[in-house]
């Protein structure tokens, strides 16, 4: 158990022991998904505020976390496969065609959802990444429920089906990488997605499907965008905000497999993840702009809710700050918003710091937590007269990338399934993974 | 008190002071040699270095010139747009003042009627080291008129025949025109027009988020203008890597620029007396009304009027003269140099290649263009610079990368001069310490870039950087502070 000195009133939470206070953490965080989730169709909201659309990744999580509640005791397994089966059936039955308003096309889906129509809400687009996460719950689970029984059989034959009609090539349009999504109004979007970041999943899942798969060379080509980088005083394949580092590896065990760039650059994903926390840890503790909180223990500088247009003069600079940004170390942007989940969410990378991080957090700004659950984004220079800035509510991506990762370091359970299913095995190994367990399957 | 208009003021006598350097009024051509073993197609920067050089080597030299001595740099490109960002500077560090102890000024005011007549004054200045006066006593023959080939080894000026053995084309690029409808009814300013604005637009809307429209967008927003870049891309400065281009943005940002990427221009109105710019972005429909209207989306080569045919001389619209390695045309006897042939459309590069040229013309030396360490920098607030590889030229020329960075905000001198946004990332080839390339983002990054060019021509490597001593406190020690890293390993 990690020993801190803590000032002031310590919540109840910090005198259990570290894996009671996982468990107390990773329960709340699953409660998201009851509280939040349309009985009917099982869509997920984005978020707990009143009115929110639903995310199709959060519902992506959702179905990953379900295995999760099974086995923790949250929920019955007969439970747990009626939502997933209810929400494969959702999306196997939602409007998939070119109407502006459908809830998807080409097999691939809308960013948001209309809560209870499934429609698409906001203009948005149609996401390669978060369809890309919803497929990987719904093939977690269809390694999950591997059941006889016909529900459970309903649920495989869903999963498969729905993978199966991702049409990856449409997507690819021709084009050396992937674009980032698709808009009946105008097309594809150009976002100049380039370097590493959360899209090894995709990459993996578009390349091992059996109907429409990727070309293998699209994974080299996007890592012809990588960087390799030595900063602050570490080697690291770099993306700035920390989330990037852990999205793909909630579902996939990338210890000890390598792919071409791994093996030139002798690592593998996994360790570069813990080379990327040491980083946010080492920038915190330099804390270039002064940001109050900031520490070795205490950092988590990634993309989630963040204060918005506000403006304070402090120790004579000019302190700006933004809403809902992807946030990264070391270039930025950096406005002293930290996400409270984050350092837990590390747990599987580097345990003591996710816990030395976490347990800090809590004595320190107890607030962070509502009904033991994390706020997206807390913001402890800029002070408002309600106290240090607070992200209200809490957010479905943060609930249940916690819920997994915390799973993994207590059960690996999600990257035993996954390194089940047939479709991450061929994709890995068609992108040039190797190695590792890879190696000892099949 | 009354003004005696008659007596011309201390600006006008700069102006007149600055054309009697770049263009005379009452210039008269010299009559020409019988032959030149020189001939030079415009009066740039790449026609004066080609014109130096050939002079040096004791070459007689005719320089044909339309406009005015000193081409798109002097008159209307880097010298003018760096007074004005200079006065944006001012500007910002008044503002800024607080920081540094200063009391705090709220408001600052630009007098941008000021701001312009230094520029103009700058211009005069620096005119005097490449007036035609100093060219005519090196000895080179001044021609102001149109140049044209009629033939594999003669041009007229104007009606003057001009015989030549060698000739150099290097007539530069302008900005490229609208093809946006509606905008050349509108009216819009380009990288050259807007240098004659006499009052600062109170809404400036710039198309194109490359080098000159961050540089002028930046600088205006500073001294009051509401600035917005219509860029459509993804990032700014597309040539540069994505963090330097993401850091600009957000400085950008808080000079108050509003910045719409991925925004494709659809048109331009007049409505209700105003300018209207008409945009779609990712589908969706956004208009915006301005003042001004700049329009920055590039150069294009000058190749019109030139009689290129009639000397046998290959060119294409996009890419201008061509020419080989050597910077020779297909024709034997004329080469080409800097904007109007070359990739990089920069000052050095030009007066660089025009080197180059001369040299392989005369046969002095065989120089290829492709060898040429090009250093380039943006000078926005953070500056901009690179040099050599990019980490992607570099992997898809299947060489393996390892990027040393150090952050300015870790570097001792950034930090107490309160400039400490950016960084300094050199790229090495991996298993070995040669240095490939670097970009650097930084207050003086346009100064640091030129170590790592004098490093890289001398063929430096890593190791022996770190052992290479800078002043303390030095911004550029994190140049030095990057090498040690590396050998930490």
């Amino acid at each position: 158990m990690c020993e801190l000195r803590l000032s002031g009133r310590l919540p109840a939470l910090l005198a259990l022991s570290d894996e009671a206070l996982l468990e107390r953490l990773q329960h709340a965080a699953f409660g998201y998904f009851n509280a939040y989730a349309n009985e009917i169709n099982g869509l997920i909201a984005d978020t707990s505020r009143p009115g929110s659309p639903c995310s199709i990744a959060v519902v992506g999580f959702a179905l990953s976390c379900y295995p999760v509640a099974v086995r923790r005791g949250w929920l019955s397994r007969e439970g747990a496969a009626a939502r997933t089966a209810k929400t494969l059936d959702f999306f196997w039955q939602s409007a998939n065609n070119d109407q502006a308003d459908a809830t998807g096309y080409q097999g691939f889906y809308y960013h948001f959802l209309d809560m209870h129509d499934g429609r698409r809400v906001w203009q948005c687009e149609l996401s390669l990444i978060d369809t890309a996460l919803l497929l990987a719950g719904m093939l977690t689970a269809a390694c999950f429920f591997d059941g006889d029984g016909e529900r459970e059989r309903h649920i495989r034959a869903r999963a498969d089906a729905l993978y199966r009609r991702v049409d990856w090539r449409w997507a690819q349009n021709a084009g050396e990488t992937l674009a980032q999504g698709w808009k009946p109004e105008c097309g594809f979007l150009h976002y100049g997605w380039e370097g590493y970041n959360e899209a090894t999943i995709l990459y993996v899942l578009g390349i091992g499907s059996p109907t429409f798969s990727l070309p293998a060379e699209i994974f080299a080509a996007w890592t012809f965008t990588y960087q390799w980088e030595n900063l602050l005083g570490r080697d690291v394949l770099y993306s700035g905000p920390l989330f990037t580092h852990l999205f793909s590896h909630a579902w996939i065990d990338f210890r000890g497999i390598r792919d071409a760039f791994m093996r030139e650059a002798n690592s593998d994903y996994f360790e570069n993840t813990k080379s990327a926390i040491a980083i946010q840890r080492e920038y915190a503790a330099r804390n270039p702009r002064g940001f109050a909180g900031y520490g070795r223990e205490l950092w988590g500088i990634t993309a989630g809710d963040g204060p918005g247009q506000e403006d304070m003069q402090a120790n004579c600079r000019d302190r700006r700050f933004f809403g809902y940004m992807s946030r990264g170390v070391p270039y930025g942007p950096d406005d002293g918003t930290i996400a409270p989940w984050a350092m837990a969410a590390t747990l599987p990378f580097d345990a003591d710091a996710a816990l030395c991080g976490t347990r800090r957090l809590l004595g320190a700004y107890p607030q962070v937590l509502s009904e033991e659950r994390f706020a997206s984004g807390f913001n402890p220079t800029l002070r408002t007269s309600a106290g240090e800035w607070l992200s209200a509510g809490c957010y479905g991506l943060d609930q249940g990338l916690l819920v997994m990762m915390i799973e993994n370091q207590r059960s690996g359970l999600i990257w035993n399934l996954t390194r089940g299913c047939a479709a991450v095995r061929l994709g890995l190994r068609r992108a040039g993974f190797a190695g590792g367990w890879l190696r000892d399957v099949d | 008190m009354s003004i005696d208009r008659s007596i011309p003021t201390a600006e006008a006598l700069a102006e007149e002071s600055y054309l009697r350097r770049v263009h005379p009024s009452d210039w008269r051509n010299p009559v020409p040699k019988a032959s030149y073993d020189l001939v030079i197609l415009g009066g740039g920067p790449c026609g004066l270095a080609a014109a130096a050089t050939a002079v040096g080597m004791g070459r007689s030299v005719a320089l044909v010139e339309r406009n005015r001595i000193g081409g798109n740099s002097l008159n209307v490109g880097s010298v003018p747009s760096k007074a004005i960002v200079r006065s944006g500077g001012a500007m910002a560090a008044v503002r800024d003042g607080a920081e540094y102890g200063l009391a705090r000024i709220d408001d600052p005011v630009a007098d941008f009627e000021a701001v312009m007549a230094r520029m103009r004054g700058i211009r005069t200045r620096i005119a005097e080291y490449h007036s035609v006066e100093r060219l005519q006593s090196c000895g080179i023959d001044v021609f102001f008129g149109a140049g044209r080939f009629v033939g594999k080894k003669t041009l007229l000026v104007d009606t003057q025949p001009l015989r030549f053995k060698k000739a150099l084309i290097a007539t530069g690029a302008r900005p490229r025109p609208s093809d946006i409808p509606g905008l050349e009814q509108v009216g819009y300013l380009t990288s050259t027009t807007i240098f004659d604005l006499l009052r600062l637009p109170k809404r400036l809307a710039i198309i194109g988020g490359g080098p000159l429209g961050c540089e002028m967008a930046q600088a205006l927003a500073r001294m009051g203008a509401q600035v917005t870049i219509l860029q459509n891309e993804p990032k700014f400065l597309p040539h540069e890597e994505r963090d330097a281009a993401e850091l600009l943005s957000r400085a950008l940002s808080r000079d108050g620029v509003e910045t719409r990427l991925n925004t494709t221009v659809v048109g331009a109105r007049l409505q209700g007396g105003e300018k209207w710019v008409d945009t779609v972005s990712n589908g969706v429909k956004f208009s915006l009304a301005a003042d001004q209207i700049m329009l920055s989306v590039g150069r294009v080569p000058n190749i019109e009027d030139l009689g290129l045919e009639a000397a046998a001389i290959d060119f294409g619209a996009a890419q201008g003269i061509h020419v080989d390695d050597y910077l020779r045309t297909s024709n034997a006897n004329v080469y080409s140099a800097g904007d109007v042939c070359m990739q990089h459309k920069f000052t050095n590069v030009a007066q660089a290649s025009a080197q180059i040229a001369v040299l392989n013309a005369f046969r002095l030396k065989r120089r290829r263009q492709s060898h040429l360490l090009i250093p380039w920098c943006t000078y926005c607030d953070p500056q901009v610079a690179h040099i050599g590889l990019h980490v992607r030229q570099a992997r898809r020329r299947a060489i393996a990368v390892r990027s040393v960075t150090i952050m300015m905000q870790d570097v001792d001198r950034a930090i107490t001069d309160g400039q400490d946004e950016g960084f300094v990332k050199i790229h090495v080839r991996r298993g070995s310490d040669e240095i490939l390339g670097a970009s650097i983002v930084a207050a003086q990054a346009g100064e640091m870039i030129n170590e790592l060019s004098v490093i890289m021509s001398a063929g430096i490597g890593m190791r022996q950087l770190a052992g290479i001593l800078h002043t303390y406190p030095a911004q550029s020690d994190a140049i030095r502070l990057a090498a040690v890293a590396f050998m930490r390993g």
